[in-house]
C-alpha cells in the first residue's frame, strides 16, 4: 500500500515536471543534463584528441617549414646581391685594367712609330745630304767644264778673230792674252 | 500542428528548437542514450576534422584556401594566447583551441536551419565554463601554492580598502564561471528564439515580408554574434589563464 502510494506519487512528480518542460524552457529540463555533459565531455576529448595528435602538430610544420623557406630565401637573395656585387666590382677592375692596358699599348706604339720616324727621318735627311753633295760636286764639275769650255771658245774666237784681221797669231801668244783678259 | 494553427491563429513555439529527443525511437534519456544533442557534437567534431585535418592534408608550403582557413584559426588563437597570457600560456594553447573550435563550430552548425544548437544549452556552456574555472583554479594553486591566494589581495590599494577588496575579488573570482556560460547560452539561445518568434509571425499575410526580412537580419546578427561569442569564451579563458599563471596584479 505504502509502495503504491510512493508510486503514485513518483508518477505526479514526473508527470508535473513534464508538463513544467514542455511549458518552460528545455535548457532547465535537468534529465537531459547527464546525456548532455557526458557526450559534450566525449566530444571536447575527441577535439582535444585529433588536434593533439594530428592537426596541431601538422599545422604548426608547415608553418615552420613556411618561415624556413622564407628566411631560407631571403638569405639566399641577401647572398646573390652580394655575388652581383662581387661581379660589377671585378667586372670595373677588368674594365679600368684593360683601360690603362690600353694605353701602355698606345704610347708603346706611339714611341715605336716615333723611333722610326726618327730614323727614317735621319735617313731621309742623309740621303738627301749625299745628294746635295753630289749635285754640288756636279754643278762643280759642270761649272768648271763651262769655265775650261769658255776659256777655249774664247781662245779659238780670239785666233779666229785674229787671223780674220790678217794677223797671225801663234797659239801661245793668244792662249796667254785670253787667260789674262778672263782672269782680268 | 495545422489543425491546432488554424484553430489558434498565431502558434509560437520558440523553444521547441531547444529540445533534447533521442535520436532513435522514443523513451527516456539515460546518460548514454543517443540524442539529436549527440549528433549535432559529432558534426562539429566532423566540421573540424574536415577543416584541420582534410585542409591540411597537402601540407602545402604555399596552401590551398581550406588550409589557409585553418591557419588563419590556428594563428588566430595562437597569437590570443601569447598576447594575453604570455609565452608560458602556449602550454595550454591545444586546450583553449579546442575551446575555441567546439563553440565557434557549434553555433555556426546551430544557424543551420533544422539543426540543434548545442551551445544554446546551459549544460554544455556550463560544463564547459567550469572546466576552464577548475583547471585556471588547479593550475594556480600548482603553479604558485597559496601565493595563488595573493591575486585576491590588492597590494597596490591602500591598506584599509584592501580587505573589502578582497571580498569582492573573491565574489567576482566565483562569478566567473557563471556570467563566461550564461553569456554564451544567453546569447545564442536568444538570437534562436528571437528568429522562431519571427518566423511565426510570417505565417500571417500581412506581416510576413515584414518578418522575413527581420528573420534576415536577425540571422545576419547571429552569424556575427556565433563568431564574436566563440572569441569572448576564448579570450576570457586567456585571461583567466593569465590571472593563474600571474597572479600579482
Amino acid at each position: 500500500m505504502a509502495n503504491e502510494t510512493h508510486d503514485a506519487a513518483n508518477g505526479a512528480a514526473q508527470g508535473a515536471a513534464h508538463a513544467a518542460e514542455s511549458a518552460g524552457m528545455p535548457q532547465l529540463d535537468f534529465s537531459t543534463f547527464p546525456n548532455q555533459i557526458f557526450w559534450l565531455l566525449v566530444t571536447l576529448g575527441a577535439i582535444w584528441w585529433i588536434l593533439t595528435r594530428i592537426a596541431l602538430p601538422r599545422i604548426s610544420g608547415v608553418l615552420a617549414d613556411r618561415q624556413g623557406a622564407i628566411s631560407g630565401d631571403l638569405i639566399a637573395a641577401e647572398e646573390f646581391k652580394l655575388k652581383a656585387k662581387e661581379a660589377e666590382a671585378a667586372y670595373d677592375k677588368a674594365l679600368a685594367d684593360a683601360r690603362s692596358e690600353a694605353q701602355k699599348i698606345v704610347a708603346q706604339a706611339r714611341a715605336e712609330i716615333q723611333k722610326e720616324l726618327d730614323a727614317a727621318t735621319a735617313e731621309a735627311d742623309a740621303q738627301i745630304e749625299a745628294r746635295a753633295a753630289l749635285s754640288a760636286k756636279r754643278i762643280g764639275e759642270i761649272r768648271a767644264g763651262a769655265l775650261e769650255a769658255v776659256d777655249a771658245v774664247a781662245r779659238e774666237a780670239a785666233a779666229d778673230i785674229v787671223a780674220a784681221l790678217g794677223g797671225k797669231a801663234d797659239a801661245g801668244s793668244v792662249a796667254a792674252a785670253v787667260s789674262a783678259r778672263l782672269k782680268g | 500542428m495545422a489543425t491546432e494553427e488554424a484553430s489558434s491563429g498565431l502558434v509560437f513555439h520558440p523553444m521547441d528548437q531547444f529540445i533534447v529527443k533521442p535520436l532513435f525511437g522514443e523513451g527516456p534519456i539515460h546518460w548514454y542514450t543517443p540524442t539529436n544533442a549527440t549528433l549535432w557534437m559529432a558534426l562539429t567534431v566532423l566540421a573540424i576534422v574536415a577543416l584541420l585535418v582534410w585542409g591540411t592534408r597537402g601540407r602545402a608550403v604555399v596552401p590551398t584556401r581550406t588550409q589557409s582557413v585553418a591557419e588563419l584559426a590556428y594563428g588566430f588563437v595562437h597569437k590570443m594566447v601569447v598576447d594575453v597570457t604570455g609565452k608560458d600560456g602556449l602550454k595550454y594553447f591545444p586546450y583553449i583551441f579546442t575551446l575555441f573550435l567546439f563553440i565557434v563550430f557549434a553555433n555556426f552548425l546551430g544557424l543551420l536551419p533544422k539543426s540543434f544548437s548545442t551551445t544554446s544549452h546551459v549544460a554544455v556552456t556550463a560544463v564547459l565554463a567550469l572546466l576552464v574555472f577548475c583547471t585556471v583554479t588547479a593550475i594556480g594553486f600548482i603553479k604558485h601554492g597559496a601565493h595563488f591566494l595573493e591575486l585576491f589581495w590588492v597590494s597596490s590599494a591602500p591598506l584599509g580598502l584592501r580587505p573589502v577588496l578582497a571580498v569582492i575579488e573573491v565574489i567576482s573570482y566565483f562569478v566567473r564561471p557563471l556570467s563566461h556560460s550564461i553569456r554564451l547560452v544567453g546569447n545564442v539561445m536568444a538570437g534562436h528564439a528571437v528568429i522562431k518568434v519571427f518566423a511565426a509571425f510570417a505565417a500571417v499575410a500581412v506581416i510576413s515580408p515584414l518578418s522575413i526580412v527581420a528573420i534576415s537580419a536577425m540571422y545576419g546578427l547571429e552569424v556575427l554574434v556565433s563568431f564574436i561569442q566563440a572569441y569572448v569564451f576564448t579570450i576570457l579563458t586567456c585571461v583567466y589563464l593569465r590571472d593563474a599563471l600571474h597572479p600579482h596584479h
